[in-house]
């Protein structure tokens, strides 16, 4: 018998007695013949646990253990052990969706306690309990928008968001008829110039932006949300969640919506996936929000509870006029951000963002001293990622498989001639001795 | 639990100047400092705990959650089978969970090697021709396909005059939500008293401006819809696509495949029916499938196979997405290439059941009809089985008691089970819908049955204390208008209200 399966025969024939069957077979008496399986599956006999163990360990060695020094939205930082040990808890990750809250407590509080830290992180007023990954959340952000802007339908994304975010946007946008326009770039962040002029010809709904943008610039945009408002324009700010724990919060620029990816937060890499997209946004745009929202209320007894709310929003009521098709959030992932800035804490996240960019910036000057590289915007400003263009006569993939082989992921080859550096807190100065040496070696 | 000590917020376990967590600090030549003006103002509201009372905080949390490693999940249309150990322990070796995306695809074999194959192993048990894995949900796979749906019809230049996508009255609720966000007017055709759809009236919906038809089958109260090569003949001959949601197809494991019935697009909750848990919402994964003809209409990025048999990411997204027109292919829907580490979980648990997976459809509707034939006697069955993987009871058989499916449900919780889901499917008042799976044994329903019964009795015997359920929970009935009139969704607001 197969591990997970309890029936025994006699389990079987006592039970298709009391339906009054003779064999299962009568049970899919309405499944036309025609639409039987015939012969069943190609698959092949069932493998024992300690196999299954082995096959996985082999797929494990085929994938390369490098020291890691690509960024381009998901980041290498460490996971502590103690967030592992919480998220293994099997109470917490074989629930499903709290829709009995007498008996998930344990989930609505810590979804209750994340939206509390992403609200405080963005500086915004609420958050929801998070939505796929920092590409949909976006996604999500600008539905949003165009829904509480009534009849506009532009939307102006710049040109320095992450190219996976804005494919993805424009994946979305064609279904509600959104009009997406790019905002032009000028040395690596958004023309600022081109923006107003755009904003001017009116009919726009939001204005999207990010901060680090895809080449880990920090984008100035001191004055930006008066000029997006007085164009009765919404301004959303997509920024990865560990930077808010130093770089100036969207709040603090003035965002209505704020969003993007805080894998960062304590997540393990995992290929890219299961990230988690976050989703904040002033008060008043609340019940437009997508997605799940826990909110404390009181119960019977009088004690403090935590319970879904807000949820006339929702598909499973609202069905085809619900603010989002959206039905799940990323549920265990709330849970291993809330642990991971529990233990961290501000001044350890502040730590995790100084030691990142101070090891990144050190890195970079290193790289570009060798002379086989240069800053391809030294004028701007950068936190932990950079993007470098490589000297002449030599292409970033030779640079890239020359580090490979000495067990280092260089970056993000995003061109020719272009790659996208990034430190974390858990380069050491070995790696970085490593990386520089197999530069120098070319 | 010491109620006192433990049922707190983190944020109230919060001492200035207290962490939980020692960073390693690496020394360099210059300490990097951000100029003032792209510095945060204030100090994020962060909570300052030691790692003791973090991890202590959040095990006694999850004492107060329920599982289906703490009991009986009889959660209808959401197949809460056990979740594999092995599962969970395969994503967690280093090998594997510690790979960035970008890696460059002759370091990421493995990686390339699980996706590529559960790819194939879906197409084989969904009788499709390719899968995209990248759907981060069911919810996500049902947008994503309806998108294929619009990319194929605007491929034949018939873009602009199909804008509707027709769902049965029983389908869940992200059907609609998710064919209005792909851009279509939703179309509502009726069930009949056995559950099933209304060929003549689809029929009658049919026509040139129809893009899709979804349809769940097992439908969602449980009933196979037998007339499935009808309503699939008359589909495509109106040249619209059949859409496959496959939220039920525990119950047609070893049974029948949706690719077989005539759908041309599906998608697949690996968090239901291939045993990856469920994360209190999340992360699930909603891989969809195409039959022959419409795999070039699949999502970006896409894992092939070289000549050199070398596995490659297949990617040619454009750097300007912005100008695409709608003939051009789908794009993307994901950062990268779905949610991998739930991939690895649902691989191992096909590697495990191999060819015992036939047995999971017929054991799932085993259970179901065990318990449909337990309890008709006491609650009201609408539609007479036997069903398939689930049932559904419209409230208990006897109204006068005034006891409605919300007090059973809540009775339940009190008796160590999760509730059914309650109040869906919408075509009856009191609608209990009961999904078993096959993991549970005979003597676990046994119990189960037992409480139900014991739960009509009390409805008349003593309804008021059935109304008053439930008693014995970590809460109790919470205040939800309060909740929704007065939103209080995060501390900042909560703490503020209590000052």
């Amino acid at each position: 018998m197969h591990p997970y399966l309890p029936h025994t025969p006699e389990d079987i024939k006592a039970m298709l007695e009391r339906c009054g069957a003779s064999s299962i077979e009568d049970l899919f008496a309405d499944v036309p013949e025609q639409l039987r399986l015939k012969g069943g599956y190609r698959l092949d006999a069932p493998m024992p646990e300690a196999e299954i163990n082995r096959y996985f360990r082999s797929l494990g060695r085929k994938n390369a253990d490098l020291a890691c020094f690509a960024g381009y939205g998901f980041y290498s930082h460490y996971c502590p052990a103690a967030v592992e040990a919480i998220a293994s808890r099997s109470e917490f990750y074989t629930a499903y969706t709290p829709y009995q809250p007498e008996i998930s407590q344990g989930t609505l509080q810590y979804i209750f306690e994340y939206q509390s830290m992403i609200a405080s992180l963005t500086g915004m007023d609420v958050a929801n309990a998070s939505m796929y990954d920092g590409a949909t959340a976006t996604a999500e952000a600008m539905m949003m928008a165009v829904a509480a802007g009534k009849k506009r339908r532009r939307v102006l994304v710049s040109a320095t968001l992450l190219p996976a975010v804005s494919q993805v946007l424009a994946t979305y946008a064609e279904g509600p008829g959104i009009i997406l326009e790019t905002v032009n770039e000028h040395e690596g962040a958004t023309d600022r110039e081109a923006l107003h002029a755009q904003l001017g010809a009116g009919d726009v709904a939001a204005v999207i932006l990010a901060t680090p943008n895809r080449y880990g610039i920090l984008e100035d945009l001191e004055g930006l949300a008066d000029e997006v408002h007085a164009a009765k324009a919404l301004l959303i700010i997509n920024t990865h969640a560990s930077t808010l724990g130093v770089l100036r919060s969207q709040g603090e620029w003035g965002a209505d919506i704020a969003c993007g990816e805080a894998q960062s937060l304590g997540l393990p890499l995992n290929y890219g996936g299961p990230g988690l997209g976050y989703l904040a946004c002033t008060h008043n745009l609340m019940r437009k929000m997508p997605g799940r929202i826990v909110g404390a209320t009181t119960d019977a007894d009088g004690q403090r509870v935590f319970v879904l709310t807000l949820q006339a929003r929702e598909q499973h009521i609202r069905r085809h006029k619900a603010t989002s098709n959206i039905c799940s959030n990323q549920g265990l992932m709330t849970l291993q951000a809330a642990v991971y800035l529990s233990l961290l804490g501000p001044e350890g996240l502040r730590e995790v963002n100084e030691t990142s960019a101070s090891i990144a910036h050190d890195l970079v000057e290193r790289l570009c001293a060798t002379g086989r590289f240069r800053m391809r915007y030294p004028e701007r400003e950068w936190l932990n990622e950079c993007l470098l263009e490589t000297a002449e006569g030599l292409s970033a993939q030779t640079v890239l498989d020359a580090c490979l082989k000495r067990g280092i992921l260089a970056g993000k080859v995003t061109g020719e001639n272009e790659i996208l550096v990034c430190a974390t807190e858990i380069c050491t100065p070995d790696d970085v001795r490593n990386y520089i040496e197999a530069v120098e070696a070319l | 639990m010491n109620k006192q000590l433990y049922s707190t917020l983190i944020f109230e376990l919060s001492r200035h100047g207290r962490r939980g967590h020692s960073l390693p600090g690496y020394g360099t030549a210059k300490k990097f400092v951000l100029p003032e003006k792209f510095a945060r103002k204030d100090t994020p509201a962060l909570p300052e705990v030691e790692e003791p009372a973090v991890v202590r905080h959040y095990t006694n949390s999850s004492t107060n959650n329920f599982g289906v490693d703490t009991g009986f999940y009889p959660l209808g249309s959401c197949t809460m089978k056990y979740n594999p150990k092995i599962n969970e322990a395969a994503v967690r070796l280093s090998g594997i969970s510690d790979l960035h995306p970008a890696t460059p695809d002759a370091c990421a074999q493995g990686a390339l090697e699980i996706y590529r194959r559960l790819q194939e192993l879906l197409s084989e048990m969904g009788g499709m021709s390719e899968f995209s894995l990248n759907p981060y949900a069911g919810a996500h796979g049902e947008l994503t396909g309806l998108m294929v749906v619009r990319t194929y019809h605007a491929s034949r230049g018939e873009g602009a005059v199909r804008r509707k996508v027709i769902v049965p009255d029983s389908a869940h609720g992200t059907n609609p939500a998710s064919a209005a966000i792909a851009g279509y007017d939703v179309v509502e055709c009726r069930s009949l008293p056995d559950g099933t759809v209304d060929v003549e009236d689809l029929r009658s919906k049919l026509g040139p401006d129809v893009a899709a038809v979804m349809m769940t089958n097992p439908n969602t109260v449980g009933m196979f819809e037998k007339n499935i090569p009808a309503i699939a003949e008359a589909v495509h001959a109106c040249g619209a696509l059949m859409y496959y949601d496959g939220a039920n197809l525990n119950a047609l494991l070893g049974v029948a495949r949706p690719g077989d019935m005539g759908f041309d697009v599906m998608h697949i909750n690996l968090h239901k029916t291939f045993s990856t848990p469920h994360g209190g919402g999340g992360p699930g994964a909603g891989p969809i499938g195409v039959r022959k003809g419409l795999e070039r209409f699949l999502p970006m990025p896409r894992v092939v196979r070289g000549d050199d048999g070398m596995l490659r990411v297949l990617d040619d997204s454009t750097e300007t997405p912005f100008e695409r027109t709608e003939l051009d292919p789908l794009g993307r829907v994901s950062s990268w290439l779905g949610n991998y580490a739930v991939f690895v979980k649902a691989l191992a648990y096909i590697l495990s059941m191999g060819k015992d997976i036939e047995q999971v459809g017929p054991l799932a509707c085993l259970n179901a009809n065990y318990i449909l034939n337990s309890l008709k006697e006491m609650y009201e069955l609408p539609i007479p089985g036997p069903c398939k993987h689930e049932m559904v009871f419209d409230g208990l058989r006897d109204k006068s008691t005034g006891c409605t499916t919300m007090n059973v449900a809540k009775r339940l919780l009190d008796m160590g089970f999760h509730a059914p889901t309650i109040y869906f499917p919408l075509l009856f008042h009191e609608s209990l819908m009961i999904e078993p799976t096959e993991t549970e044994s005979r003597e676990t329903l046994d119990v189960f049955i037992n409480a139900m019964r014991a739960i009509a009795r009390e409805a008349a015997e003593d309804p008021e204390t059935l109304k008053n359920a439930p008693l014995h929970t970590p809460v109790r009935h919470p205040d939800e208008n309060e909740a929704a009139l007065h939103p209080k969704v995060t501390y900042q607001s909560l703490a503020a209200d209590e000052v």
